[in-house]
């Protein structure tokens, strides 16, 4: 199953070397990972998505917690929560393509932030499954360059994963 | 404010930790941190002959005392030689500090001469790791060091000292902090007395219990807790490899040890258990055989202080986290306080019923009067010499099995092995270790001729410090357990594990100024173990010929249940 583990850490050198570690030293697999300083500049906030059975996941985050680092951490997937990831996308526009294009861009709520005769460069921004539906409806042939951010995640309503 | 220098704190800081000794060796990226230390005499520091010696022997020192074992290395092949050892500790949770040097810190990352980056190659081995950034940082580092070290589920950590952070001419103001916080680390200090309860219910419920304790309690230093709570309930008791000497080895609850070469009562015991309490072991691979076929009625409560042990391997019912000792401790008011005692008359046929398993093997093994010496007469030699008193480190292989099965350990941090890694090597500087921690302490080392020669330099040390230590070699002329597997699973093709070119290890005692004895009839074995513990005040190196086609019994069959045994070469359960 999918997981997404939100985790607060020090932010310190050495210390998202150690996660990512951890990650490999065990055979954990990590499907996407972001991570930014917070409002408190001495915190970093890690998001990743990792796939396993329920032992597995308890086990990722027992292990994460151990880190001497890691300061809280949650699993989003346990309750309730809001998931995005954004997207850049170069796109073949050129002829007939061009307001086909567009069109799809508008119906995913996309923007295009750069054009030039021949490429439009889309933004868009949505739970993975959303960004994946955009793709396959571009058509693999058109598109020349995805960059993806990986997921970000928060819990809806009043929980809060702060100190 | 007092004024010092980077290396000067470091030195200091260990003071101020109360550090004896600090095992290593010295090379560029910590010449600032020599002279600071040949400055001052507060800190002992032993000079290893190889630093994979070094950790070896502070490890030694902590599994004795309980205190952090402590290292200093140079750059470069100093910190990767510590490394093996770092590895060892680690597996066994021994609490340990490491001061590795490193290149000046402009240099960092161009490849400098001896440059290694160490925080790196050591992430997955230490429990914790810091680089010097600021000299400024060193004392607090310190702290945090020997606090994360010792706390917690123990182990080692790091600290990586780029060369200009010691400069002998840049001076800070030093104060070593009291106290340390940390929002980020909060190792548990209680178990949850909830469950603590439904444990106590479970086990006071039990027919056929039996106590499983692990290395966790000598650690936590828990042995005497766990000893009152087995002896109230006239529950019968079993070590792990580390646990031994956890529970006394020679009560007469004690089932042995189990395991891959565990005793059949212990394992017949663990598999037909209905109620195992598992205190500070983590029920490793060694033990259980096939995970998923391990002890199928049994309901486990499982103590550990890392939550991360906790249903790792096998799934526990009750699980604890806290440290053990606590958590036997309230287990002890718990038991004084319910309403009902253990079931004594189920305990009764219980206890029946492992009599009859005692019968069974009995650690029993055949004796060719005519033959070569077997490996276990000469632990039981050793036992007899030593009266059970004396620590005993090991190596790794047959000797290990043979040491931990035939000495009878009555106190915890008496019986010092590397388990989880299985470090050949690890014997002798482990002894060392011992022996500057406990210097009217008898110390045996039980080795064998493949794995002393793996860290054999350091007889050199033991003559620089005049450590009295035993070394016991029993002598296979052969790597017994990698040929013990070969002769029971690659058809005895002795593939790479026969030792050629042997030194004279008389000889070799002697050149190094020791004593040695060589040994190869069974009836000077115990005049000349007598003999060897009467010298002293000097090592005897005691080469000691046995069988070579001895092995190690019982074992498990592998991917079988904790039940499925081999007996000897020709009988399996």
């Amino acid at each position: 199953m999918r997981r997404i583990i939100s985790i607060l850490m020090e932010n310190e050198p050495g210390a998202l070397s150690r996660v990512v570690g951890l990650f490999s030293q065990r055979g954990y697999n990590i499907e996407t990972l972001t991570v930014a300083p917070t409002e408190d500049d001495t915190l970093s906030r890690l998001t990743m998505t990792t796939t396993g059975d329920d032992k597995k996941i308890e086990q990722i985050t027992k292990h994460l917690n151990k880190l001497i680092e890691v300061v809280k951490l949650v699993d989003l997937t346990e309750g309730a929560h809001i998931e995005r990831e954004i997207m850049l996308m170069k796109v073949k526009a050129t002829g007939a393509q061009r307001a086909e294009v567009k069109r799809t861009v508008d119906i995913f709520r996309g923007q295009i932030v750069d054009v030039t005769s021949t490429v439009y460069t889309v933004q868009l921004t949505g739970t993975t499954d959303k960004l994946e539906a955009f793709i396959n409806a571009i058509g693999e042939a058109q598109v020349l360059e995805v960059v993806r951010s990986g997921v970000s995640g928060i819990s809806r309503g009043e929980k809060v994963l702060s100190l | 404010m007092e004024m010092l220098s980077g290396a000067e704190m470091v030195v200091r800081a260990l003071q101020d930790e109360g550090v004896e000794y600090i095992f290593g060796y010295p090379g560029g990226a910590v010449l600032h941190i020599y002279d600071a230390l040949f400055q001052q005499d507060k800190v002992n520091h032993i000079l290893v002959r190889h630093e994979q010696a070094a950790t070896h022997a502070a490890d030694g020192y902590a599994r004795s005392t309980g205190k952090p074992g402590v290292v200093l290395v140079t750059s470069g092949p100093g910190a990767t030689n510590a490394i093996t050892g770092i590895a060892t500790a680690f597996m066994d949770s021994i609490p340990m500090v490491v001061l590795s040097g490193q290149v000046r810190s402009d240099w960092i990352g161009d490849d400098a001469f001896q440059e290694t980056d160490m925080i790196g190659l050591s992430r997955p081995i230490v429990k914790h790791s810091f680089m010097v950034r600021d000299p400024n940082e060193i004392p607090e580092m310190v702290k945090k060091a020997f606090h994360i070290a010792s706390t917690g589920r123990p182990g080692p950590v790091l600290i990586d000292i780029p060369k200009d952070h010691t400069a002998p001419n840049n001076t800070f103001p030093y104060e070593y902090p009291k106290k340390v916080k940390m929002r980020s680390y909060l190792p548990v200090t209680r178990g949850h007395s909830g469950q603590i309860r439904k444990a106590v219910d479970e086990l006071l419920k039990a027919k056929r219990p039996v106590i499983y304790s692990g290395g966790g309690v000598v650690q936590g230093d828990a042995s005497q807790a766990l000893t009152e709570v087995a002896h109230k309930l006239n529950y019968p008791v079993t070590n792990t490899l580390m646990g031994l000497g956890a529970f006394p080895g020679t009560d007469e609850q004690f089932l042995g040890m189990l395991g891959m070469h565990g005793t059949y009562e212990a394992n017949m015991s663990m598999h037909n258990a209905d109620v195992i309490l598992a205190a500070g072991a983590r029920l490793d691979d060694r033990v259980t055989n096939d995970a998923k076929k391990f002890c199928p009625g049994a309901k486990i409560i499982h103590i550990d202080i890392d939550p991360a042990s906790i249903s790792k391997n096998v799934t526990a019912h009750i699980p604890i986290v806290g440290p053990v000792k606590q958590v036997l401790e309230e287990m002890l008011g718990m038991i004084d306080e319910h309403e009902t005692g253990p079931d004594h008359k189920s305990v009764e046929r219980w206890w029946q019923e492992i009599a009859g398993w005692r019968q069974v093997h009995g650690l029993r093994y055949e004796v060719n009067e005519q033959g070569p010496m077997k490996p276990q007469q000469v632990v039981q030699a050793l036992y007899k010499a030593t009266k059970g008193e004396a620590f005993v480190t090991s190596d790794v292989g047959q000797h290990q099995m043979f040491a931990s099965q035939y000495y009878l350990y009555d106190r915890p941090r008496q019986w010092i092995n590397s388990g989880g890694l299985g470090t050949m090597g690890f014997g002798l500087p482990a002894a060392m270790g011992v022996q500057f921690a406990h210097p009217d302490g008898v110390v045996a080392c039980v080795t064998g001729e493949g794995s002393i020669q793996m860290n054999i330099q350091e007889l050199s040390t033991c003559l620089q410090y005049g450590l009295p230590i035993k070394i016991i070699n029993i002598n296979n002329q052969a790597l017994g357990m990698v040929r013990q597997w070969q002769d029971m699973q690659y058809g005895g093709r002795h593939s790479q594990s026969y030792m050629e070119s042997l030194p004279d290890f008389v000889k070799l005692a002697e050149s190094y100024g020791h004593v040695g004895m060589l040994v190869n009839k069974f009836e000077d074995l115990q005049p000349a173990m007598e003999e060897a513990f009467a010298l002293k005040d000097r090592l005897v190196f005691m080469d000691i010929y046995v069988d070579p086609t001895e092995h190690v019994y019982p074992m498990h069959i592998a991917d079988g249940t904790m039940r499925d045994m081999w007996l000897s070469k020709t009988e399996r359960t």
